[in-house]
């Protein structure tokens, strides 16, 4: 029994993490209709960013995290001005194979500047574990979850009460609304493209700093599909819930398939089998918009 | 016809043709002898790329029928080749001769395409890429750790196919064999496109709803579509295990189903001499690549360390450009071609 809610307290962890990359990834949707896969190397290069200030230029880490997000908002800005503007209006495919091609030239990139071997933070928290109901966990993993809720909390009042926030809900609803309303829809795209830089930035600085950083890292974004389908593609609250819910199940299951029938790596695969079942029972998610079709 | 400038049809038949003119038979059959002889002027190496190259063409025409044609996109196409290769390296273990293994690879693909083409019922464009993204996990994941058949990490040694006595071990000999299946494929699908269910794919990726409004039975057409393109992506793997005489899982990752979408989005999509030209390409692009890197090894001895990673990013970086200054692919630009010649020296 322990060992399962051992399972459970980990996947609560690496969920918040997920939810954190999803919620970068439902605010590209949800603006602009395109679906970013190249989400987990965003994580990838913003860990690596920060990485790189910290300890080859040897700036405070405060500091340094400042500045990686200041550069994600730049490569956000990048990105959509040079990539995804020229896609609007063209076909769905085209779309996501733009960001697939961004992923691997991303990913690219950072294996020329930094190698492919494992790179480790400098440790800003205490190593000794904290007990929680009788389970030992790190601080780190403690100031990931708490972080990845602040930042939620964050968002959803940012929706929910500023201004572009509201810019951001009516351009989802309605492009052309939006516009006739004098909402300047290519600067809402800039902006949630840069929203979506920043959260997987510090998704991808939060998970340095637990289990430091390789050129592998780019494989979470195919992790945070089926959180966020499960959420519901155009849901904030989903891909909190989903993040969370995908976390704790691949971790159960993997536990449970390790100990009831001796397979190992089971984890890698759980949550796609799960998500074949979402879209087979419910193919918009928990929390997303049902897309009704009517002649 | 001839002395014209364009085509003048009398007949629908006429309209239909595969080849409409004269001049493109003569060109076609010119184009096919030089494919026939070529092997016996090449060394065995350009006939491997050769090879390699019709494989892809095989994979890319049949991902072209599923999401160029009929709009269902698949990002579990390498997955599926995958199964083709395994399905008919087992079927080949069992004694069964490659003429009923190959097929036989074919058709397991064809099922588990069918399988995962289930949810396109319900799914569509990014939902659809999703499930089959789940695909693709799936069966590599099953590739891996069912060790029974598929030998899990160790892989598994085929035998080289057996026909009429003859037994095709060398590059050459393959080749025949690889042309004649990849011909019959082209052919095939360009013939799927002019019949009755090719027309349906078309009406379902222009607009399912009106599709479905003259009678086109959605998830019917849908699941052939899935059926046929998977089967024919089970046979351009069958062709691949019994090439390389050897399966591992790696080689149907993510990446095989990324590199064939990106054939024939490079192409054209939709078209398929456009699958063609994006696979020519696509498995030319690393040996070009080789070429430019071993002729800056002089200048810069570091080159090779970053190689691999610069080849992933230029495969990347090239994909985009297309997207973003060519998306209609190879296909047009050869369309455009033909018809400057063919008005020349007018410029409409």
């Amino acid at each position: 029994m322990e060992y399962y809610l051992q399972l459970v307290l980990n996947g609560l962890v690496v969920g918040s993490i997920y939810s954190l990359v999803a919620l970068g990834f439902v605010i590209i949707y949800k603006a602009t209709k395109v679906v970013n896969f190249a989400q987990g190397e965003l994580v990838m290069v913003g860990a690596y960013v920060c990485f790189s200030l910290t300890v080859q230029a040897g700036i405070p880490f405060l500091a340094s995290f400042m500045m990686t997000l200041a550069f994600s908002v730049v490569l956000g800005l990048a990105i959509e001005r040079l990539f995804l503007r020229p896609m609007i209006g063209e076909p769905i495919i085209s779309v996501i194979m733009v960001t697939i091609g961004l992923s691997t030239v991303l990913k690219a990139l950072v294996q020329l500047f930094w190698g492919t071997q494992i790179r480790v933070y400098p440790q800003l928290l205490p190593q000794d574990p904290v007990f929680v109901a009788g389970l030992p966990i790190a601080p780190v993993y403690i100031a990931a979850f708490v972080l990845s809720i602040l930042l939620f909390v964050v968002f959803s009042l940012f929706f929910k009460y500023s201004r572009h926030g509201l810019a951001m809900r009516a351009t989802a609803f309605d492009q052309q609304a939006a516009a006739s309303m004098g909402i300047g829809i290519k600067n809402i795209f800039a902006l949630s493209w840069c929203i979506a830089t920043v959260v997987s930035a510090i998704g991808g600085v939060i998970l340095g700093n637990i289990n430091g950083i390789n050129s592998q890292l780019g494989q979470l974004g195919l992790k945070v599909f089926p959180a966020v389908i499960l959420g519901g593609l155009d849901s904030l609250l989903g891909a909190a819930v989903g993040g969370l819910a995908i976390g704790v199940l691949e971790n159960v299951c993997d536990g449970a398939a390790m100990q009831l029938l001796d397979l190992s790596g089971f984890k890698d695969v759980a949550a796609y089998v799960f998500l074949v079942l979402i879209l087979m029972i419910k193919p918009y998610g928990l929390f997303g918009t049902k897309e009704i079709e009517r002649v | 016809m001839s002395g014209k400038c364009g085509l003048f049809y009398t007949s629908y038949r006429a309209e239909a043709g595969l080849f409409p003119s004269r001049f493109q038979k003569a060109c076609m059959a010119a184009f096919m002898a030089v494919l026939l002889i070529c092997p016996w002027f090449l060394g065995s190496y350009p006939v491997s790329v050769l090879n390699l190259i019709c494989i892809a063409v095989i994979g890319a025409v049949s991902l072209n029928l599923l999401t160029g044609v009929c709009g269902q996109i698949s990002l579990g196409h390498g997955a599926f080749i995958g199964v083709g290769a395994y399905a008919s390296a087992w079927f080949a273990g069992q004694g069964l001769p490659f003429a009923i293994s190959l097929p036989l690879g074919g058709a397991v693909a064809a099922v588990i395409g069918m399988f995962f083409g289930i949810p396109s019922l319900r799914l569509k464009g990014i939902y659809l890429a999703i499930a089959t993204l789940a695909a693709q996990l799936i069966l590599e994941y099953v590739f891996l750790h069912w060790e029974g058949v598929t030998g899990g990490p160790y892989g598994l040694s085929v035998d080289s196919p057996v026909i009429f006595g003859l037994t095709l071990d060398t590059d050459r000999s393959m080749y025949y064999l690889i042309l004649f299946c990849t011909v019959l494929s082209v052919l095939a699908a360009a013939n799927v496109m002019r019949t009755r269910p090719g027309r349906a794919f078309v009406a379902i990726r222009d607009h399912h709803l009106s599709a479905e409004i003259v009678g086109v039975n959605l998830f019917a057409v849908k699941l052939q579509a899935f059926g046929l393109s998977s089967f024919m992506a089970g046979i351009a793997g069958g062709l691949w295990g019994h090439y390389t005489m050897y399966i591992t899982p790696e080689p149907f990752g993510i990446g095989l189903s990324v590199s064939y979408l990106a054939m024939i989005i490079i192409g054209g999509l939709g078209s398929v001499l456009g699958s063609v030209f994006g696979a020519v390409f696509i498995t030319l692009l690393p040996e070009g690549l080789n070429m430019v890197a071993g002729s800056l090894a002089g200048l810069f001895p570091n080159v090779s360390t970053y190689f691999l990673a610069m080849k992933e990013g230029v495969f990347g970086l090239i994909l985009v450009l297309f997207l973003v200054f060519e998306p209609e692919g190879l296909a047009r630009r050869w369309r455009l071609l033909k018809s400057y010649w063919k008005l020349y020296p007018f410029a409409y």
